[in-house]
């Protein structure tokens, strides 16, 4: 797939500190893209670039084939994790200020934001002060006003915290909604389970530095530890003795109603279908899979390892 | 509409709807017509005549006491106890009891009555008494008080200003300093007002963190002049209303209360209507109308005299730049703070000139020419202040043209250090920023 946006080399200085060293991205088209790293690793830093608002000391950032430019700023949406809005302005007013400020027309503008509020059931709020506004509302209204200049990219920032599960759920469906309409989306969060739910693609960040990325999926394969799961039925008792026979070590076992789940890690370099022989010829197997690492123990593990001495 | 349209729209349309900017609307012209018309509503005002008791006991002070419009004297006889009776009765203001002495002439008096009376009473009452026993005591020594009645002198100091074509104009030292005052400080307090609004509305942004979202569609400097443009055009729509305003308050007083004035001003029109055309002599005239008993006529004579169409001119050239310049110096500090609180640090250096300018009005009254009026009305910091008053008392062209060049090209200056401070200070946060950062920030490139 074709990358809309990419970050070639780009180095960010402040005063006494690299923020962004040689970091280069490549998002997708159409897929969801998550930017991980820990507080103050440069991420914010990055956003920030990719948005504009600041820009790089070295380095290229390419919208499409084009290098990023002012003309771009209507094709991308930004919901900062520092978000705000007008406290005395009225809701409908405010999102039409800003639409506008993308560059829609007003009345464009103003029936996009009516759909958008009758879709998040805050049609009866147009009218109300920002201030008026509980938590919850005003974040569905900031999220609507990134979304309503229909950008072919969307960046957010941390668009999870501070949101109770049923909005944050809602935000989930709306950004899946949206990239299968065909947008482009930039996460940038700390919540690894929205990570594996939401994205295909991630670039992980640590010390002003790129430390990992890749497809999802190809990741949690490549910091594979081996570790199955195998579920039997329970009559059978299983001993140490008997894994270690197979060559299996014996992580965690978990007595279940008249089952047996075992969770074990295989030493040698036996592949899966074989680690799955071996078990069948001598225990019922009832299920079978691979544990494949979190996305939070990759993440840790990335960052630790990449932790200098 | 362009993006800075679009934010100076916004901008200037949430502060006219203000209920604010209405209540401002209305009661400044209120206050300004009410410096023009409380003065001749005082004056037209007639005070009820008081009914006061004379019991000269002394005999000496019965010719001095004569009734007038403000005083009706009735003078008794009798015993005191009974005449206090009496004069409880009658419901007369008050009795003046001037008893008699062993001098030849009695220097004391004293005044009964139902309440404390008013000081203007006691000062009539002594003053009369006063004048008699002076005059009195003058023919005892041997002199003439009509001697003394003639050599009293009053001298009347008109000006007269000459411009180089030779025409005269009556000028007023009077007026001219009230309107320079009036003038330099409405734009001080203008100035520092939408000043701080511009500063106020940067720190809420940055407070509310709605800024990094609009930042994201404009580039920070569009944000920054959108605000100052859009708070600026309030602060004219407010003073062009505020024109408006009084100058149709009393116009509609003059209309309904005119006639009140109207015998009285027709001479004094037609004094001044001659003057131009025969020259230095009737101008004299025109002068001698200071000793008028009018005085309030006189004033409202000089009014007409001054070119409002120029002092309006310079007052809006002089509020734009004035404007301007402090706003992107206030616009600048705003973003490098957080709270107003913090702010104060950076603007007492900003506005010290500005309490200056305001502090040194007494001498530029005094000294229109003087060389600390010169400087400080062509420094441009302090010039929409100082220059504005100088105006009033007439100053050449060149002078207030190169003020007014200085002034803009300041501002060009002002604000474009005031943007690269601004486009840094708005996504700080979290750092209390010191005069060093900020000279950092000056030199971040783009």
């Amino acid at each position: 797939m074709e990358p809309l946006l990419r970050a070639d080399q780009v180095v960010k200085r402040y005063a006494g500190h690299t923020a962004l060293d040689h970091v280069s991205i490549s998002v997708p088209e159409g897929k969801i893209f998550g930017l991980l790293g820990p507080n103050g690793a440069g991420k914010t830093t990055l956003i920030r670039i990719l948005n504009q608002i600041t820009g790089p000391d070295e380095g290229f950032v390419w919208f499409g084939d084009e290098l990023l430019g002012q003309q771009h700023i209507g094709q991308i949406g930004y919901l900062p994790e520092e978000r705000g809005l007008y406290r005395k302005m009225k809701a409908g007013e405010q999102a039409l200020y800003l639409a506008m400020l993308k560059g829609i027309p007003k009345e464009e503008a103003t029936r996009r934001l009516k759909l958008w509020f009758k879709r998040f059931d805050i049609e009866s709020w147009w009218n109300k002060k920002a201030e008026e506004l509980s938590k919850g509302m005003q974040q569905k209204l900031q999220f609507i006003i990134t979304v309503v200049h229909q950008p072919r990219l969307l960046i957010f920032d941390e668009p999870f915290s501070g949101f109770d599960p049923i909005n944050a759920n809602l935000m989930k469906d709306e950004m899946l909604r949206l990239r299968n309409e065909g947008a482009t989306i930039v996460l940038s969060t700390h919540n690894m389970n929205s990570v594996e739910e939401l994205c295909d693609n991630i670039a992980l960040i640590n010390r002003s530095k790129k430390v990992l990325d890749g497809s999802v999926n190809q990741i949690r394969q490549q910091f594979s530890k081996k570790m199955f799961e195998v579920e039997v039925e329970g009559s059978f008792s299983v001993s140490d003795e008997v894994m270690a026979e197979m060559g299996f070590e014996l992580i965690r076992k978990a007595d279940l109603h008249n089952r047996l789940q075992l969770v074990f890690s295989v030493s040698s370099g036996a592949g899966t279908a074989d680690v799955l022989h071996r078990l069948a010829d001598q225990l019922p197997v009832l299920a079978f899979k691979e544990v494949l690492p979190s996305m939070e123990e990759i993440f840790i593990e990335a960052v630790n390892h990449h932790q200098p001495l | 509409m362009s993006k800075t349209g679009i934010i100076i729209r916004r901008e200037y349309l949430t502060r006219v709807k203000k209920k604010s900017f209405f209540i401002m609307t209305i009661i400044g012209p209120l206050l300004m017509a009410a410096l023009w018309i409380v003065p001749f509503f005082i004056a037209t005002l007639t005070e009820k005549q008081r009914d006061i008791e004379i019991y000269d006991q002394s005999g000496v002070f019965r010719e001095c006491f004569r009734t007038n419009g403000k005083f009706n004297y009735i003078f008794i006889e009798g015993s005191l106890d009974s005449l206090k009776r009496q004069f409880l009765r009658s419901g007369h203001y008050a009795m003046v009891y001037i008893p008699r002495t062993e001098l030849s002439v009695p220097q004391s008096a004293y005044i009964y009555s139902s309440k404390q009376p008013g000081l203007n009473v006691k000062s009539e009452i002594r003053d009369l008494m006063k004048k008699e026993v002076e005059a009195l005591k003058l023919i005892a020594k041997g002199i003439d008080p009509e001697v003394l009645e003639a050599i009293k002198t009053n001298i009347n100091v008109g000006t007269i200003i000459l411009d180089e074509n030779g025409f005269e104009k009556k000028g007023s030292a009077e007026v001219t300093t009230a309107l320079g005052l009036v003038a330099g400080i409405v734009i001080y307090f203008m100035l520092f007002m939408f000043g701080g609004q511009v500063m106020r509305s940067v720190i809420e942004e940055k407070t509310s963190r709605i800024v990094e979202v609009i930042v994201s569609s404009v580039k920070p400097v569009q944000l920054m002049l959108g605000k100052m443009i859009g708070v600026g055009l309030v602060g004219l729509t407010q003073f062009l209303l505020w024109v408006l305003l009084t100058f149709g308050l009393v116009t509609g007083f003059q209309l309904i209360y005119g006639h009140k004035l109207a015998n009285g001003s027709a001479s004094a029109t037609q004094t001044i209507v001659q003057a131009p055309a025969q020259g230095a002599v009737p101008a004299m005239n025109g002068v001698a109308n200071f000793g008028n008993d009018n005085q309030m006529l006189q004033i409202l004579e000089d009014v007409r005299g001054i070119d409002f169409g120029t002092m309006l001119i310079c007052f809006l050239l002089y509020f734009v730049g004035g404007y301007l310049l402090y706003a992107s110096l206030f616009a600048a500090m705003g973003s490098a703070v957080e709270n107003e609180q913090d702010s104060q640090q950076f603007i007492l250096p900003v506005t010290l000139p500005l309490v200056i300018a305001l502090f040194s009005v007494g001498y530029i009254l005094n000294y229109p020419d003087g060389s600390l009026s010169v400087w400080l009305s062509m420094i441009p910091l302090t010039s929409p202040v100082v220059m504005m008053i100088r105006i009033a008392f007439g100053v050449h062209w060149t002078q207030v043209a190169l003020s007014v060049v200085i002034l803009y090209l300041s501002l060009a200056l002002t604000t474009w250090l005031g943007a690269r401070i601004y486009r840094t200070g708005i996504l700080m946060y979290g750092k209390k920023v010191t005069w060093r950062e900020l000279w950092k920030w000056l030199r971040y490139k783009s």
